[in-house]
């Protein structure tokens, strides 16, 4: 089990530096839709599998496919590297994402992590009643307001999005 | 039962990776790409905390953030095609509009 | 319910009327509109005044709205009638309507006559709020929108350089004065924690000592204010000029109104004056010097209204020497009847003006009388009255105050000689202007002669109700000597007034004084009709022989001159050497010129930041979140 993660993370870090370093886009691509395969694996170990089916069918699925589109719409000799402006700009930018890195990480490795009060949905509760049941049954309670305006959200997505890529008549 | 600690370090590893990238790469949409690679890392960590804090609430905030980076992903990508119509580029140097 | 608010607001709905509407309305509607405004707040006054005498303690008050209440302080928007200001109220009204129909002849063509009775409904609202006000706040806005309205009337012909330059002047002179008011009202204020008029009267004892520092302190600076607004000296030039203004607006505001409001200042506040007796006693002799001083220059004047202007000066200088001596009844007694007769002769004099063709200098007049019978009549009249000539308006009043001068234990016999002195100027200088107006010889060029026409009826008819108003007026306070008269004005104010003990002196001595006085009148009136009526040989002869006292008053005791050289001159040399190319140049331009020049050094500094590049954005982001993170761990 714990073998297996190591592999699904180390897969996904991989898929993550060739997003960072890869030259063509659409490879940068393929490689962050690997890291997303992964990491629903990962999610299904930790006993989320309604996350982990939808990581896969909207990242992977959906947003991935748009930015291929996008790509192959845009990129007809864009994959080459562009020049850089300001190279003094990369070495600071290492410099502070090493900086956050170490800060993060010293949260949860310097000490025990500092958990809250235990919630009401142990394992056992989750696997007798089901995960996608439970998040069923809670997104259309509880959270059925922020589900609504969410659903909202994401039509003024759809209409904004028709809208500014329209090609406007000349 | 993995460590809850190797999973946040995972999440601290994607997350930075997509700074950098962020950072580093002049392509919009890999830009991009590394900005949904930061949002996976959040996820991750929404989705550890929920597991070891015995709590859905995790769990439905990822379901929202997926949603958010759906449209999010959809704007953003119509608005580089739109900025691409006119630059005829995607490099993120050349949208310099906000210079003026 | 009194409706007071009624009388100010027909003049400012006039007011409103033809200004926003007039030009779009023709003349027509305005020359309606703007006489009428004043019809209906004269009518209202009327109303107001009879219910006021009938009322308790003959005071009306009405609580409009309560306008600054701040811990204590209170202000609020109240009017009050009480005597002083219904005596006011009809004279503002009263007169300013005659003025106002008399100015639709008067303007008849002008261009920008809405604007004219804009104007001038606009003022007697001003003036109308000056005196209902039961508190200093209203009669200050009252008494700086009447300078305003004098101001924008003064330069009613703005395109003329002397009418700006004359308008400008007399706004000046007021801010002097206004200053004054503003300080004494602060100091009000302080020893009061009030500005209430009926709560300053009624606790001025009490509250104040009889002569003391403070006292004596607010009061100069309220009769600073009142010097600049009723043009006493040091700060009368400004009225002659004013005459730049067209002439009904020379009788209604400098001569019948506004300039009386220092006046009404002083009269409003006697239980304050009465309190510090040196006051009082620079009051008397401002008062007295500027009436003799006005009077002396008034005699060699050629221009029509300036003669008028500087007799008006003088007879304010009459009224204030009677409040000096703490006459406050008789001095509001020449108030109105010098409105009346000054407001006619202002008024005639315009009439005259009219029909030669906007031509002002007594030097070509004359003969006038057949041609303006009515205008001749109407004015000799009034000059009658001002002389003092007895049972004419102007003899009651003034004689009052000479008596008073006299016999107050605040007056004294010089007082009484100077007052005496000038009665026999005015009438001298009335009489001459009467003389070269209408006797004589005419010089008038021939070609306008011809054209020579009395006035519309507009314009004669109230010159005809003045003259009445100037030749009854004065059996309103018919002084106790003749006993078979009831003295209506002592009996009107008895009791509103500081009281000041009564006066020593025989009942022959007031005789004896009051046959002085008219008998010098009747003299100089005399000696005018000698020295004008036919050829000047005897005048140009006296000219000769008394070149520098002539040259003196005709160029007004260089008082002009003398500003310019104590005030202004110096005023510009610190203007330009210390404040302009010392402290303006090094001081204030130097810092504006720091402020850019740092402000530009700055933006320069920072402007690479703002590069376009939207990844150096990203990275000083992440150095913020960076940094957020590191303070917060």
């Amino acid at each position: 089990m714990l073998i297996i993660f190591y592999i699904f993370a180390a897969l996904s870090v991989l898929g993550g530096l060739g997003v960072l370093f890869l030259r063509n886009p659409i490879h940068c691509a393929l490689s962050l839709v690997g890291t997303f395969f992964c990491l629903g694996a990962i999610y299904v170990m930790l006993n989320a599998e309604f996350v982990a089916v939808i990581q896969v069918l909207v990242y992977a699925g959906a947003i991935m496919v748009l930015f291929l589109f996008v790509l192959m719409l845009l990129s007809s000799k864009d994959s080459e590297q562009y020049a850089n402006k300001w190279p003094i700009g990369k070495i600071l930018a290492g410099l502070l994402s090493l900086g956050i890195f170490i800060q993060i990480a010293g949260l949860f490795n310097a000490g025990e992590l500092q958990l809250g009060p235990k919630g009401a949905y142990p394992l056992e509760v989750v696997e007798e009643v089901g995960s996608i049941a439970l998040i069923g049954r809670l997104l259309f309670t509880d959270y059925i307001l922020s589900f609504e305006i969410i659903a909202i959200l994401l039509l003024v997505a759809v209409i904004g999005a028709v809208v500014i890529a329209k090609r406007r008549l000349q | 039962m993995i460590p809850i600690e190797h999973i946040l370090l995972l999440s601290a590893v994607l997350f930075t990776i997509g700074v950098l990238g962020v950072m580093l790469r002049r392509n919009v949409i890999v830009i991009f790409m590394s900005i949904e690679l930061m949002l996976n890392a959040v996820n991750l960590s929404f989705v550890t905390f929920a597991r070891s804090m015995d709590s859905m609430t995790g769990v439905i905030f990822i379901f929202f953030i997926i949603v958010v980076a759906a449209a999010e992903a959809v704007v953003g990508l119509s608005i580089i095609l739109s900025i691409f119509r006119t630059r005829k580029t995607l490099n993120i140097d050349e949208y310099n509009l906000l210079k003026w | 319910m009194s409706q007071i608010w009624l009388v100010p607001a027909f003049p400012l709905l006039g007011f409103l009327l033809n200004g926003f509407l007039g030009k779009r309305f023709g003349a027509r509607f305005v020359s309606f509109v703007g006489p009428l405004a004043i019809a209906l707040s004269f009518a209202q006054s009327l109303v107001l005044f009879f219910q006021m005498l009938e009322a308790e303690g003959n005071m009306l008050r009405e609580h409009l709205y309560t306008w600054i209440a701040s811990g204590n302080f209170e202000a609020g928007i109240n009017f009050q009638v009480d005597q002083l200001s219904g005596l006011y109220l009809l004279v503002i009204t009263g007169v300013g309507f005659l003025i106002h129909v008399y100015s639709v002849g008067y303007m008849d063509g002008e261009s920008g006559y809405y604007r004219f009775f804009a104007y001038l409904n606009l003022f007697v609202f001003f003036m109308l709020i000056l005196v209902l006000g039961d508190s200093f706040l209203l009669m200050f806005v009252g008494w700086e929108g009447v300078g305003l309205c004098s101001y924008l009337l003064i330069g009613y012909y703005f395109e003329k350089d002397s009418a700006a330059e004359a308008a400008k002047k007399a706004f000046l002179f007021n801010r002097v004065g206004d200053f004054g008011v503003l300080s004494a009202v602060l100091l009000i204020f302080l020893a009061f924690g009030s500005i209430e008029f009926s709560t300053i009267n009624a606790e001025a004892a009490t509250r104040l000592e009889l002569g003391g520092g403070l006292v004596t302190a607010i009061t100069l600076l309220l009769f600073l204010g009142a010097t600049g607004k009723s043009a006493q000296i040091p700060l009368f030039v400004w009225l002659p000029d004013a005459m730049e203004g067209p002439t009904p607006v020379s009788a209604l505001i400098h001569a019948a109104t506004m300039v009386t409001a220092g006046l009404y200042m002083v009269a409003r506040l006697s239980h304050l004056f009465v309190l510090a007796p040196f006051t009082m006693h620079v009051i008397a002799v401002v008062g007295a010097t500027t009436a003799l001083m006005a009077a002396t220059i008034a005699i060699t004047q050629t221009d029509i209204k300036r003669v008028l202007a500087y007799s008006t000066v003088s007879q304010l200088g009459y009224m204030f020497l009677a409040m000096g001596v703490g006459a406050f009844g008789a001095g509001v007694f020449h108030v109105m009847t010098h409105a009346f007769f000054k407001a006619l002769l202002f008024l005639g004099s315009g009439s005259v003006i009219l029909a030669i063709h906007h031509e002002q200098d007594m030097r070509n007049m004359g003969a006038l009388k057949s041609k303006l019978p009515i205008t001749y009549i109407t004015m000799l009249l009034g000059t009658l009255a001002i002389s003092g000539v007895p049972f004419f308006s102007g003899f009651f009043s003034k004689d009052e105050i000479l008596w008073k001068a006299f016999s107050s234990p605040l007056g004294s016999p010089w007082f009484w000689g100077v007052g005496f002195l000038t009665a026999g100027l005015t009438a001298f200088y009335m009489f001459r202007m009467i003389y070269l107006t209408f006797h004589g010889e005419s010089r008038v060029d021939s070609h306008t002669l011809e054209h020579v026409h009395e006035s519309p009826i507009s314009i004669t008819i109230p010159l005809m109700i003045l003259a009445v108003l100037a030749v009854t007026g004065g059996f309103f306070g018919v002084p106790h000597l003749f006993n078979f008269f009831p003295n209506g004005m002592e009996s009107y104010f008895h009791g509103f007034f500081a009281d000041i003990p009564s006066g020593h002196g025989s009942v022959a001595t007031e005789w004896t004084l009051m046959a002085f006085s008219v008998g010098f009148a009747l003299f100089a009136w005399f000696v005018a009709s000698r020295l004008y009526h036919s050829g000047f040989d005897i005048a140009a002869g006296l000219r000769s022989k008394w070149e520098w006292a002539y040259q003196l008053s005709l160029n007004k005791w260089y008082i002009d001159e003398l500003y310019n050289a104590v005030i202004i001159q110096p005023g510009r040399l610190i203007s330009t050497h210390l404040l302009w190319q010392l402290f303006d140049q090094n001081v204030i331009d130097r810092a504006v010129n720091t402020t850019g020049t740092v402000a530009r050094t700055v933006g320069n500094t920072i402007r690479p930041f703002q590069n376009g590049l939207t990844q150096n954005y990203a990275l000083i982001f992440t150095l913020g979140t960076f940094l957020i993170l590191w303070y917060v761990m």
